[in-house]
């Protein structure tokens, strides 16, 4: 206790000369480090899981002094305070009264087609009469971003099936709104079917037209082309042509009953606009919705990101190509990556004579692991790609040329690539399980008169299997987050199709593909509209993160499996 | 020994056929898995060190120099019209061009000599002298006696007869065939320059000089070209060499033998004033030729002395005049012949008295080849438009060779030195591999590259190094074993996070919010430390009581609202220290009071999210080295007395020290080859400034801009291969030490 004592009259020098403040900083340094890590994964998780809720949308006027004062109906995005002096600098014409401070807002006005851009920065001192009216609707739409507005009358052919003056929940004005979203559901139906007419069964012909094509090439190339075969491709073509022709006349069809509705919509600006109702993706009135219809509403909108295509120049819809991309790549990766990397450790570390030579091998392929991705990108492109893509074409598919069908980026390509910047951590971790074993268990078994090949098989590679499973992980992640390397080797920002579908053959390796990693750096940086594209962009992010953390945790669990497997062989 | 259990047990017999042919089996597959193995792992093992000697092999040519091989030699043709004053070849290299000293124009076939047509000199005069406007024009000026002057082109028609190619070459007169007037003296040298908006033809006699400008002007009703004519006599100098006008027709420059150079103001033509002279050769030798090189910018001047020396106008600080400056020469052991100068690059090719041939290229300064091709008298050289071909006239005969030349243009010094671009007012240090306009002369320093790439990876250590390690001390050392379980993980966590959305977090959430909060970011870096220090003594000043609420080693979670505390109060103060300290607008103060340029996606940034990046590198590494630190050590250094800060500075750190050091290295590489992060949060300028509040450009993010769009096989296609193997090797050699001393690390502490 006298020590105690003591300690509390510690004097600052000797606390200082005590080395208890360094211990401290060191402590701040972690605290530090932690908060980063969590604060980062939150902000993405706010604002990634916040994109999707149906935020109020306000109404008021805005008067800036000096200039006419309008009306905004509006989101709210975010919030700053800034000084005026930083404003007079960006162009802002304000007056001097005083406020050093002030608080600006980001508002998403929507309406692009109407007022030029549809965010805007406003100074919340000169927003005023700020209201909430349960009529005011939101709309998103296939082009143009949301839509704001007050709805006014619903048409068919032209004809005002419904209308209203109301700007107040009246029944007439709830009366045109039930009619609109009747509409709405009517017009996206008809929607369906176009896109399962033009992706699905068109673009099934478009296929077996190429493929005709490319046959009919190949026999030209081969000097093989009769009159009697080009007859007969001839014959299958037109069938493909006829059938062409009746889907095209249904489609006409379909296009026409789809554009038989309109609506009119009352802007903020005062001015009324017809828009047919096929323009129209959702329509919804947040400041009239519940908690549980806003729920509904924002599930509804996390399964439509998980599974739709991607809308206007990818700020809107939904990233299912993407997740299917790199998922896809991932697996392909994988199942390259395990057999190479476990052989080449087996050999390294069971077959080949130990010597400077495998020292050295060691290390390099150790220092590969920390090689940066983008070279082997480079690598990927120069050789993969340009030499042996193009010796491929030459080989294989001269039909197809000039246009290269391995000549070029494609998930092969992608996957290969990122095998090999991922074969390192596979060859060091499984060969650090191997070295784990102990001797005697090898022995045991040759012993008992089993060859080496079989020791391996039944006895050595089971047992280095967690750590087999762990390399593989670390391989995974790594690869699932990589993004440099592909840009050189197979990712676009958009891709027709899917790798994987219904057409021969099926897998399409020399198929370029999405990747939800460079789906955030090509909507995030090469997007015209970043203000728009920005949640979409967090949402995506934490679905990156989403998916490696699901990867890397049911590889962990597969692992965990493993190690409980043969626990009772480790010793 | 007796079997006491033999007449139990029946006889097994392990060589039945059926075992045998098992046993036969087993043993046959395990060789074949043995060899499968050792087959399959070698081939792993070198496909991944394919990358290396691949990435070599795209770079090689580069440094590799040219060649060139004879392609086909027959006496002069039409060898009664003359030796040559100028050779040329059309754009296939099949039809050869040469102008007779008489003035005739003979087209020959480039592969057997035979002469295709002649036309001859339709004048009654004799050619006194000869000019070519340039080789990519096939402007030709012959000058006369009576002091007039014929201008002919030279032009290839391509027509498809009978599926072959056929060239046809003709003659047109551009300013008619009737002669022009130039002056009134037998004309002994001439210089002609020829553009949309005009013609001038200088000329020089015996005694007097003379000018003369040819004015187009388009008529706008009848879409006429109306020519008008001015002439004007300039000063004499005697003994001239040569007669060049500048590219823009502002300048005529004369030569003498001795080198002595005039050049006279053309800008005010009827007041045509010298301008500007000096010596361009060297003491003692006689000017062989002065000519353009392609892009009509530097002129180059050859001399007896095997000197050539590369000349452009470069802008005078005092007087704000162009004038010509000397840039670089290079140097051959011979009295040179002829120059040649390439009609797509800075390229050019010295022909001297003995007959050898130097090709060169002008901005690097590089020889790729030097190799003597005649024996005898040789006169001219000339390149083929594609640079490809070689064409040469000695006493002999033609002689045209195959040239392969792939990248002159790139050369150690121009890759990492200083170099002095035309139009540019200095050396510089400059990468800019494409340009809109077809003129461009690619720029590739590396040095710009290199440059940002050290800075960022500098930014990010001064950012990383201090957190990682000092939260590695802590979580080894002094933390709680239980809340190390958990800390170490969540931190290890950010390993595995993409760098892609780091990037995209730093360039549009973190860009944007230090620019609006610079003040709280700079007070935070002050205010943290300080603010920990302080709550550290209050605290050692609580009441003991409460201070046991907080067991030794769980600091960490006592800090963590204290610095939420106060990086949120750095942040309300912001505008605060803004309005009092900065005028209320600390990026306005940056750039106007400071005059420091202020990116928005700037080092700052990218020192942040790469540090970011690199902490969970460094910190587990670091972690694992102080961690393994035996205890032994500790435990004696603490029961000698000293204090737990004591046992780590004196003790631990010293010993873990090569492991930190391997950690630091470590998360060095990662910086340096970084990709995403640095693709995104700077403007990806290649600037050479150390100004934190600038961007760069690192090796990394731009392969990942241009490796894309780079023709396969071209200069800056190979040269982004160097910049990755020199990523590669940069990598591979720092992990290398890192990875040594830390295998020795492991043997010392192994020994203890």
């Amino acid at each position: 206790m006298s020590s105690e004592i003591k300690m509390e009259k510690k004097s600052v020098s000797e606390w200082f000369k005590s080395g208890d403040p360094w211990v401290w900083l060191n402590a701040g340094a972690v605290a530090i480090s932690v908060i980063m890590v969590v604060g980062l994964l939150l902000l993405i998780a706010v604002r990634g899981l916040g994109h999707f809720w149906p935020a109020d949308v306000m109404q008021a006027t805005y008067s800036l002094p000096g200039e006419k004062p309008y009306t905004v109906a509006a989101e709210r995005v975010e919030s700053v305070d800034v000084t005026s002096a930083q404003l007079r600098e960006a162009g802002v014409n304000l007056p001097d009264d005083g406020d050093a401070i002030l608080q600006r807002t980001l508002l998403k006005m929507g309406n692009r087609d109407v007022y030029g851009a549809d965010f805007g920065w406003v100074l919340d001192k000169y927003l005023s009469d700020i209201q909430t009216p349960e009529m005011l609707f939101a709309a998103e739409r296939h082009e143009w971003g949301n839509l704001y507005g007050y709805l006014m009358s619903v048409k068919e052919d032209g004809q005002v099936v419904s209308e209203t003056t109301d700007l107040t929940p009246t029944d007439s004005a709830l009366a045109t709104w039930a009619a609109f979203e009747a509409s709405i559901e009517r017009a996206s139906q008809i929607h369906d079917e176009i896109k399962d007419i033009e992706k699905g069964d068109i673009g099934k012909i478009n296929h077996a037209l190429e493929r005709i094509r490319l046959k009919q090439r190949r026999l030209e190339l081969s000097g093989d082309l009769t009159p009697a075969a080009e007859a007969d491709l001839a014959a299958e073509r037109s069938q493909y042509d006829e059938e062409y022709k009746g889907l095209q006349s249904t489609l006409a069809a379909l296009y026409q009953q789809i554009n038989r509705d309109s609506f009119t919509v009352q802007v903020m600006d005062g001015t009324v606009h017809d828009i047919q109702v096929s323009k129209i993706v959702h329509a919804f009135r947040p400041n009239a919705m519940g908690v549980f219809a806003k729920l509904g509403f924002y599930f509804n909108k996390v399964w439509e990101f998980l599974t739709d295509d991607p809308r206007e120049a990818n700020t809107e819809g939904g990233v299912f190509p993407a997740i299917f991309g790199t998922v896809m790549m991932v697996l392909l990766m994988t199942v390259l990556v395990t057999p190479f990397g476990v052989v080449a450790a087996v050999y390294l570390r069971e077959y080949a004579k130990q010597g400077v030579i495998t020292r050295v091998i060691r290390i390099a392929v150790n220092n590969l692991a920390g090689v940066p991705s983008i070279v082997y990108g480079v690598f990927g492109l120069g050789f993969f790609i340009y030499f042996l893509g193009s010796g491929i074409d030459e080989a294989f598919f001269p039909e197809a040329l000039p246009s290269p069908t391995f000549g070029t980026g494609g998930l092969m390509w992608a996957s290969i690539t990122l095998a090999l910047l991922t074969v390192p951590v596979v060859i060091v971790a499984t060969e650090e399980g191997l070295s784990r074993i102990p001797r005697n268990v090898r022995e045991g078994s040759l012993a008992l008169g089993a060859t080496k090949a079989e020791t391996l098989w039944r006895v050595v590679l089971p047992m280095a299997s967690p750590a087999i499973m762990t390399g593989v992980i670390l391989a995974v992640a790594r690869a699932a987050g990589e993004v440099a390397p592909l840009m050189l080797v197979g990712v676009v920002k958009l891709a027709p199709t899917l790798p994987l579908d219904g057409n021969y053959p099926f897998i399409h390796l020399d198929q370029k593909f999405m990747h939800l990693g460079f789906h955030i750096y090509d909507v995030g940086f090469q997007s015209p509209n970043v203000e728009a594209a920005r949640p979409l962009v967090y949402a995506t992010a934490l679905l990156l993160v989403m998916v490696i953390a699901l990867l890397n945790f049911s590889a962990v669990t597969i692992r965990n499996h493993l190690r409980e497997k043969y626990k009772s062989l480790e010793m | 020994m007796t079997k006491p259990t033999d007449h139990q047990m029946p006889e097994l017999d392990f060589n039945t056929p059926a075992l045998k042919r098992h046993r036969k089996l087993r043993a046959l597959k395990d060789k074949v898995a043995g060899m499968g193995i050792a087959i399959g792992g070698s081939s792993v093992i070198l496909a991944v060190l394919l990358i290396c000697f691949y990435l070599l092999y795209e770079v090689a040519p580069l440094f590799s120099g040219a060649s060139i091989d004879p392609k086909a030699s027959y006496s002069l043709p039409a060898q009664s019209e003359g030796e040559s004053l100028y050779l040329t070849t059309e754009e296939q290299s099949e039809i050869g061009m040469r102008v007779a000293s008489n003035g005739s124009i003979v087209f020959f076939s480039i592969a057997d000599g035979s002469v295709i047509e002649t036309v001859e000199n339709a004048r009654a005069q004799a050619v006194t002298s000869f000019a070519v406007e340039s080789d990519t024009s096939r402007l030709l000026a012959f000058g006369y006696a009576d002091g007039k002057v014929v201008i002919k082109k030279h032009g290839y028609r391509i027509s498809y007869p009978d599926g072959t190619r056929l060239i046809t070459p003709f003659v047109e007169y551009p300013y008619g065939e009737e002669a022009i007037d130039v002056a009134n003296f037998s004309i002994e040298k001439l210089a002609v320059r020829d553009s949309e908006d005009g013609l001038t033809i200088a000329a020089s006699g015996a005694t007097q000089s003379a000018i003369l400008q040819v004015t187009k002007d388009v008529n706008f009703i009848t879409e006429e070209v109306e020519l008008t004519e001015q002439r004007e006599a300039i000063p004499f100098i005697a003994d001239i060499k040569s007669l060049l006008i500048s590219g823009n027709q502002r300048s005529l420059y004369v030569a003498t033998h001795s080198g002595e150079f005039s050049e006279f103001d053309l800008r005010d033509f009827d007041n045509i004033s010298l301008k500007d002279s000096a010596s361009l050769v060297a003491e003692n030798a006689e000017l062989v030729s002065m000519s353009y090189l392609v892009g009509q910018t530097s002129v180059m001047v050859a001399d007896s002395s095997g000197r050539v020396s590369q000349w452009f106008n470069v802008r005078d600080d005092e007087t704000n005049e162009e004038k010509l400056h000397f840039i670089r020469d290079v140097q051959q052991p011979n009295a040179l012949v002829d120059v040649a100068m390439e009609q797509r690059r800075k390229g050019f090719a010295t022909l001297d008295d003995n007959g050898v041939v130097a090709i060169y290229n002008a901005t690097s300064t590089r020889k790729v080849i030097d190799e003597q091709l005649s024996d005898e008298t040789a006169r001219l050289i000339s390149f083929s438009p594609r640079a490809n071909g070689l064409l040469l006239e000695d006493s002999k005969g033609m002689h045209f060779y195959y040239v392969d030349n792939e990248h002159p243009e790139v050369s150690w010094s121009s890759l990492w030195g200083q170099v002095w671009y035309e139009s540019y007012p200095e050396p510089t240090y400059t990468w800019q591999s494409s340009a809109a306009n077809n003129d461009f002369e690619p720029k590739y320093s590396l040095m710009p590259l290199a440059f940002g790439t050290l800075k960022a990876a500098f930014y990010a250590m001064l950012m990383a190094v201090p957190l990682a390690i000092c939260g590695a001390i802590y979580t080894a050392y002094f933390m709680a074993p239980a809340l190390r379980r958990k800390i170490k993980p969540v931190i290890e966590l950010m390993e595995a996070l993409p760098t892609v959305i780091l990037g995209f977090l730093a360039g549009l959430f973190f860009a944007p919010f230090l620019e609006e909060n610079l003040a709280a970011t700079f007070s935070i870096l002050v205010v943290l430390p300080v603010g920990i220090l302080l709550f550290a003594y209050l605290w050692s000043r609580l009441p003991t009581k409460l201070r046991w609420l907080v067991p030794e080693g769980w600091q960490p979670l006592v800090l963590i609202p204290v610095i939420i505390f106060l990086a949120w109060f750095c942040l309300a103060m912001s505008p605060v220290i803004e309005l009092n300290f900065f005028g209320g607008n600390i990026r306005g103060w940056i750039t106007h009071d400071l005059g420091i340029t202020f990116d928005q996606r700037n080092a700052l940034v990218v020192g942040f999210a790469m540090g970011f990046a690199v902490i969970p590198t460094i910190f587990s590494i670091t972690e694992d080295a102080i961690f393994s630190v035996p205890k032994a050590l500790t435990q004696g250094s603490l029961a000698l007395g000293a204090t737990y800060w004591q046992t780590m500075t004196r003790v631990v750190l010293p010993t873990a020290s090569p492991g930190i050091f391997s950690a630091v290295m470590i998360g060095m590489g990662r910086a340096v080859g970084e990709t995403m992060i640095v693709l995104m949060a700077t403007g990806n300028t290649p600037i050479m400034d150390f100004n934190i509040f600038e961007g760069m450009r690192t090796l990394a993010a731009n392969l990942a801009v241009e490796v894309p769009e780079s023709e396969v096989g071209s200069s800056h296609y190979r040269i982004l291969f160097l910049a990755a193997f020199v990523l590669f090797i940069f990598t591979f050699i720092v992990n290398t030490i890192a990875e040594t001393v830390r295998q020795h690390l492991r043997k010392k502490y192994g020994s203890l």
